[in-house]
């Protein structure tokens, strides 16, 4: 069965089954685990380094070896409320608790979590196309260690042996927990980059999901369009990178789809992505729910992070992508969902484009040349004034768009001035007459081409503009401007109508 | 050779002086253990070799004239379950067989800086959890009074070491009693200090908000020399209190003149044998004579504690116990999974009492029963506190029995768990508490086996508590005085 994604109003998106042609709703709420990236581990002051070798970072504490007894990181404090603040979270009072379940990885058999009482509640996380999306919390944690099963499946379940590496054991975390606010793949792709974005931001954690410091689980479930409550969801997990996630959702509502329209139930469960066969599996069935016991962490003691202390934070908190949208749209006088806007803050490169239109660019071109021509490395570099300058000429029609591209690039290579590089590379602005006496020419030298041009169907015609506009950029040596060459050659076809 | 004085006080005195030798007073302390420990059991392990290097350290440091310390060449034994850096750390319990800890705990490190000698390793109730040492896989300890009866637990190898004559001081851990219960029984002074005094870190743990390190001696006198020693704050327990240390030596003389003395009338009455109970009474009256004002109180939720805390410490008990998986360290059997493995090495690995509170722990922190148990348990123990509250708005000091009755019989309880437990009734409110209380020798019981009165303060009121144990020490009739 395929499912087509249509939005409906620009905000919610429905799925509709080519089955039933029914419309489903895809409702997600992602569980983000990410590495805060302190120099030392949460309870103890072995190093919080990814890639050494193994079981080289750990003591007593970490190893839970008996009678060491945590005591509390104050820089994990410090930056779980940066992350809370910055999603606009309650820091609350908030104590730690003992999540008791029994896996090799864990040193001491439980883990010590945040439960009833976390320190971070009721945030939220806007994303650039205008979705709100909440935060129900976000809370500290411990990471666990990192079994490597040999032999058998990979799996612990009929492995020959296995390893365990405590280096991540202790690690501090943020569990960071999302409303069920997300409609579509896409969306939740946004939200880990918004949130990625964020942690860079507050400096909280490196994010890197390839190294595992930013881990996402997705629960996921689908009712028909109008119903209000939610269907019954499942935990997706082992989601290794964003493209993984996006198709994890779109299988696992189309699976569920499926199911509820042969008149089957969504069983609640833990299902594992599997990114070579494309599909969700469910995990090894339980014979009964886990009871983790929780109960507070008597090794602890409570958490109340001063008013002073918040407030600090609050003052040094850095612009945070939104804002910095909102600042950027609004000075280039473009819509703060435009992709050259989203993506000027993801490379940060909105100081630039600020400094830049302040110094008389014009919002559009400057926005047009970071979102396509400034990928690269030292783009962050260029002298807002002289980017200035190069809008200037291109605007002006000093420049075709082809050229200013190509000086811009030799900006961020050498750093010197736009007129200098254009003047040294021959670029010069191509009077229009000069211009419309190669077009001519070229007309006269292939009459039956031209013939085609004028006449054929839309096809017919686009492939040769293609051919025309190839052999004046040739004769130009690529210094005419493609928009000229269009519009002339047009004028042309309507003088011989 | 000198004669070997019997006090710590005395002993480190001699040493400090140059009187006689760190190793004269170990070899003492080892010749009487040769002879005396195959029938005691005090100890799982002594150190002979280590505690060899570090009496011929101590004398070097006399010799070159630098003071090693308060506790300068004085032989200390310690629970089996205080981590000491590479020297087998058991809990008398299989499942640590073969493990030696990378470190000491803060409690070992700061007895070592004072310039004691580390004796050996003491006999405990498996992982703390008795009033007998009869939970022990290593066999019980026996009473240095009458060898037919135990020595209480579940620091029994500690409190029979001192009782014996194998060292003048120890450390044991108290979380419902486990110190002040066998000091009372073999006839020494133990010391439960207020939560948070003594450094938790390296000790083994039991239930980590009622556990709290102590010492026994012969003497109030010792017992305040090594409380100053090992208390103090550090910054590797986060429960550890940031205040200074108490002067308690200094304490010692100052009477009781003016004080206010309560007897708790829920711990005098019922399930108290009466000569127990006599012994108090004379103690009360030996303060009266001091010139304490002795009046009765009422602590009505004190006699919930025994519930409450036969919820408490087990449920924190099986968090704590999980680790010993067979994974990391220490026994493992094998199986052909992982989760059974772990179900076989816990199996084999540890006795029945740790098996049942394991048990009751589990279930009572289970979904479905947190509420009605591990919830109303907390209630309990909130309302203790404010019972103790309103008692100290009238009283500087609280006295009752340590110990219902006088030493028992082995195997006199055993086979009925909750008799057992029953032996905790007058200790364990103050450790739900969180507050300090010892135990002092008071004279003998009907069969001659030593009673201990115990005397309970608020938090960190151990000063106050010194003085009046001070005075119960000076009046307290010999063991073979027959009482009225």
């Amino acid at each position: 069965m395929t499912l087509t994604h249509e939005p409906i109003e620009g905000e919610h998106f429905v799925v509709v089954s080519e089955t039933t042609g029914d419309s489903w709703e895809i409702v997600v709420g992602l569980e983000v685990h990410c590495e805060l990236a302190t120099a030392t581990k949460l309870f103890c002051g072995c190093p919080n380094m990814f890639g050494d070798e193994p079981n080289t970072n750990v003591c007593p504490v970490c190893l839970g070896l008996p009678g060491s007894l945590p005591v509390l990181n104050h820089n994990v404090v410090e930056l779980a409320m940066r992350l809370g603040r910055a999603l606009h979270c309650e820091v609350e009072p908030s104590v730690f608790a003992r999540k008791n379940y029994f896996y090799p990885d864990m040193p001491k058999d439980y883990q010590v979590s945040q439960f009833d009482q976390p320190i971070n509640v009721d945030g939220w996380l806007d994303l650039p196309d205008g979705t709100r999306v909440g935060i129900e919390r976000a809370h500290i944690e411990e990471d666990t260690g990192k079994n490597t099963h040999a032999g058998g499946s990979g799996r612990i379940h009929g492995a020959d042996y296995s390893l365990v590496d405590y280096n991540r054991a202790g690690v501090p975390l943020v569990e960071i927990v999302g409303r069920p606010h997300i409609r579509h793949p896409e969306q939740a792709k946004t939200y880990i980059d918004e949130l990625r974005a964020i942690l860079l931001t507050t400096g909280a954690s490196d994010a890197k999901m390839e190294e595992g410091s930013l881990r996402v689980d997705a629960n996921v479930s689908v009712r028909r369009v109008g119903d209000t409550a939610l269907g019954t969801r499942c935990e997706v997990k082992n989601l290794n990178s964003l493209r993984s996630l996006g198709r994890a959702i779109e299988y696992e509502a189309r699976r569920q789809v499926d199911l509820l329209e042969t008149g089957e139930r969504i069983k609640q469960e833990t299902r594992h992505w599997d990114e070579g066969a494309g599909r969700t599996r469910a995990g090894r069935s339980k014979e009964e729910a886990e009871d983790y016991r929780y109960f507070q962490e008597p090794d602890l003691v409570p958490l109340a992070p001063s008013a002073e202390w918040i407030a600090a934070i609050d003052a040094a908190m850095p612009p945070l992508p939104a804002a910095r949208r909102d600042e950027l749209a609004s000075s280039a006088g473009v819509a703060v969902t435009e992709s050259s806007v989203v993506i000027a803050v993801q490379r940060d490169l909105d100081q630039l484009a600020l400094a830049t239109i302040a110094a008389g660019g014009d919002g559009k071109r400057v926005l047009t040349h970071v979102e396509h021509n400034l990928s690269g490395d030292g783009a962050a570099d260029l002298n807002p004034a002289t980017f200035a300058q190069l809008v200037g000429l291109e605007l002006g029609g000093q420049l075709t768009a082809t050229q200013a591209k190509t000086v811009l690039a030799e900006m961020v290579t050498s750093g010197r001035a736009p007129d200098v590089i254009a003047a040294e590379l021959g670029f010069e602005a191509m009077d229009s007459s000069e211009l419309e006496g190669i077009v001519d020419g070229l007309i006269a030298e292939s009459p039956e081409e031209w013939a085609d041009f004028c006449t054929g169907d839309d096809k017919k015609r686009g492939k040769l503009q293609g051919f025309f506009t190839g052999k004046i950029m040739k004769a130009t040596k690529g210094q005419a401007d493609g928009k000229a060459v269009a519009a002339l050659l047009e004028s042309r076809r309507a003088d011989r109508g | 050779m000198s004669a070997i004085p019997s006090t710590a006080l005395e002993i480190a005195a001699a040493v400090r002086s140059g009187e006689v030798s760190a190793r004269e007073v170990l070899d003492d302390h080892l010749a009487r253990i040769d002879a005396q420990d195959g029938e005691i059991n005090a100890f799982n392990l002594v150190m002979v070799d280590e505690a060899r290097a570090a009496a011929a350290a101590i004398d070097t440091q006399v010799a070159a004239g630098q003071d090693p310390g308060p506790l300068a060449g004085v032989p200390l034994a310690l629970k089996d379950n205080l981590c000491t850096r590479g020297i087998p750390t058991t809990c008398s319990s299989r499942i640590l067989e073969g493990w030696r800890p990378p470190y000491d705990a803060t409690v070992v490190q700061r007895v070592n800086a004072a310039g004691a000698v580390s004796i050996g390793k003491t006999n405990l109730d498996e992982f703390a959890m008795g009033s007998s040492t009869e939970n022990s896989a290593f066999g019980p300890t026996r009473n240095p009074r009458d060898t037919s009866r135990v020595p209480g637990g579940s620091s029994g190898g500690s409190a029979a070491a001192v009782a014996a004559g194998f060292a003048p001081i120890s450390l044991g851990s108290d979380t419902g009693g486990s110190i002040r219960q066998p000091a009372a029984l073999c006839g020494v002074v133990g010391v439960k200090p207020t939560y948070g005094m003594v450094s938790r870190y390296g000790l083994i743990a039991f239930a980590s908000s009622l556990d709290q390190i102590g010492p026994f001696s012969t003497t109030v006198a010792d017992s305040a020399l090594l409380l100053e020693a090992i208390a103090g704050h550090d910054g590797r327990d986060s429960t550890s209190i940031n205040a200074p240390v108490p002067s308690l030596l200094e304490s010692l003389g100052q009477g009781v003149d003016g004080l206010r003395v309560g007897l708790v009338t829920e711990l005098m009455g019922e399930g108290i044998a009466p000569d127990v109970a006599a012994r108090v009474r004379q103690a009360a009256d030996a303060l009266t004579a001091a010139g304490a004002q002795v009046g009765e109180v009422s602590v009505p939720a004190a006699a919930y504690g025994l519930s409450a805390y036969y919820l408490i410490a087990p449920a924190e008990a099986s968090s704590n116990l999980a680790r010993y998986d067979g994974v990391r360290y220490g026994m493992r059997v094998d199986a052909p999974t992982t989760a059974e493995m772990n179900a076989a090495t816990r199996t084999a690995g540890f006795g029945d009492e740790v098996k049942r509170r394991i048990m009751l722990g589990t279930y009572a922190l289970s979904a479905g029963y947190y509420d009605a148990y591990y919830g109303k348990a907390l209630k309990v123990r909130t309302l203790i506190v404010r019972d103790f509250e309103k008692a100290y708005a009238d009283f500087d000091l609280l006295l009752t029995p340590t110990s219902p009755t006088t030493a028992f019989k082995f195997g006199d309880k055993t086979a009925d768990p909750l008799s057992m437990y029953l032996n905790d009734i007058c200790t364990i409110p103050t450790n739900l508490a969180g507050h300090p209380a010892m135990s002092v020798p008071f004279g003998g019981g009907s069969d001659g086996m030593p009673v201990g009165v115990q005397l309970l303060a608020p938090a960190l009121g151990e000063s106050t508590m010194f003085r009046a144990a001070a005075v119960l020490e000076a009046a307290a009739p010999a063991l073979d005085e027959v009482w009225s």
